[in-house]
């Protein structure tokens, strides 16, 4: 694959070094000459210095038959404009864009950049995780369809103690497809397997309905506020 | 008209002034709160600080109830991303962006957005006056140079 990558910083740079691991053919676009010659040194011939938002730099660096373009410079909008002008000027077929505000994803997903990585969003789970107390936390986003895999603790006072899989009352398009138990042994939940408190839960849901999920574990009354029955 | 100017420099003070002067309602955003000192003592409108491709930023401006947004930022880039915000997510009827790149304007005036081009305008005024110079013998009025959408503002010059 030929893949264009827009931002000579340190992801930039960590992302051609495994990409060019990986055998594929990467040029990295960077406007700072010392950062450019950096990149020359340390993974050979593979910098153009220049704009990557500008037309003149793109078509010299052969953006036409580019696989894949990523732009990961600091700045969401220079790498909205850098995939929108590969987009469409130059029609690569897949764009992904870095961005640092994670409210962005969704107008980047609007003006029309086809993966967007938000290095907030991802650095924040990475820490959720680390919290104890946080119920429900984000482990994936699945591509395109609005999916994610989240992970559950269920807490000693949840109403789904003691329940069988197939009694839990799930938002629609919620699967449980692993459990971790206290002991930290991963099984495959089956419909008769009975959740106990401290089981670590994996699940996929539909983004919009996962505080529905969270509710669904974690609330202690019985019978109290039931989600949606799925 | 309710209108809302991102980017209070030279440009963007000098349009808020003349929309408020003719009685607009005008809101102008900058992320230097010193900006505003070039707006005029007797600026009836509202100077807001903060970043216009922040979707909370606009959002609490007001960006969806206005009537005109204009990008003029000295960066192109936040100009077609402030202006697209403006146009897809919020709905802003007029919505013209500022693109200095020549190449940048084409295409976004391609994908719809209304663009004018200071270098593009100014190189053709500049280029009308060195021809003048030259044939001033002639006689001959050289065609009024005009912005891609809106008709330059007289008197305005681009600065970096």
């Amino acid at each position: 694959m030929y893949i264009i990558i827009v931002g000579g910083g340190k992801v930039g740079y960590y992302l051609a070094r495994q990409l060019v691991e990986d055998g594929h053919e990467v040029l990295v676009i960077e406007k700072d000459a010392a950062k450019c010659q950096q990149i020359a040194e340390e993974l050979g011939d593979i910098v153009l210095r220049g704009d990557g938002c500008e037309g003149v730099t793109l078509e010299a660096a052969g953006t036409g038959r580019a696989d894949l373009f990523i732009a990961v410079t600091g700045d969401d909008e220079d790498n909205l404009v850098a995939c929108q002008v590969a987009k469409s000027k130059f029609s690569v077929p897949r764009t992904v864009a870095r961005i640092s505000n994670p409210k962005n994803e969704t107008i980047f997903k609007k003006l029309g950049i086809d993966t967007t990585v938000s290095s907030t969003a991802v650095i924040l789970a990475n820490i959720e995780q680390e919290l104890p107390s946080h119920p429900l936390i984000p482990l994936l986003t699945i591509k395109g369809g609005g999916l994610e895999i989240v992970e559950v603790k269920v807490p000693p006072y949840s109403a789904m103690v003691g329940r069988r899989i197939k009694d839990l009352l799930l938002p629609q398009q919620s699967l449980i497809i692993l459990i971790i138990d206290e002991e930290g042994v991963p099984r495959i939940p089956t419909s008769d397997m009975v959740i106990r408190a401290g089981d670590e839960l994996v699940a996929v849901a539909r983004r919009e309905s996962e505080d529905a999920l969270r509710t669904a574990l974690t609330t202690s009354a019985p019978g109290g506020s039931a989600p949606d029955a799925g | 008209m309710n209108i809302v100017i991102m980017g209070c420099g030279r440009v963007g003070a000098e349009l808020a002034a003349l929309l408020d002067r003719e009685g607009h309602q005008v809101t102008v955003l900058d992320i230097d709160p010193d900006a505003f000192s070039q707006l005029p003592a007797d600026f009836r409108g509202t100077a807001v600080v903060g970043n216009g491709i922040d979707q909370d930023v606009l959002q609490r401006i007001g960006l969806d109830g206005a009537d005109a947004f204009v990008a003029a930022t000295p960066g192109d880039n936040r100009n077609v991303m402030a202006s697209q915000m403006a146009k897809h997510v919020f709905g802003v009827p007029k919505v013209v962006c500022r693109i200095f790149d020549p190449i940048r304007e084409d295409l976004y005036h391609s994908l719809g957005l209304e663009t004018v081009s200071p270098t593009r305008v100014v190189a053709r005024l500049l280029k009308e006056a060195v021809e003048r110079a030259t044939s001033a013998s002639s006689g001959e009025a050289p065609a009024e140079a005009q912005a891609r959408a809106n008709p330059d503002p007289p008197g305005e010059t681009s600065e970096g």
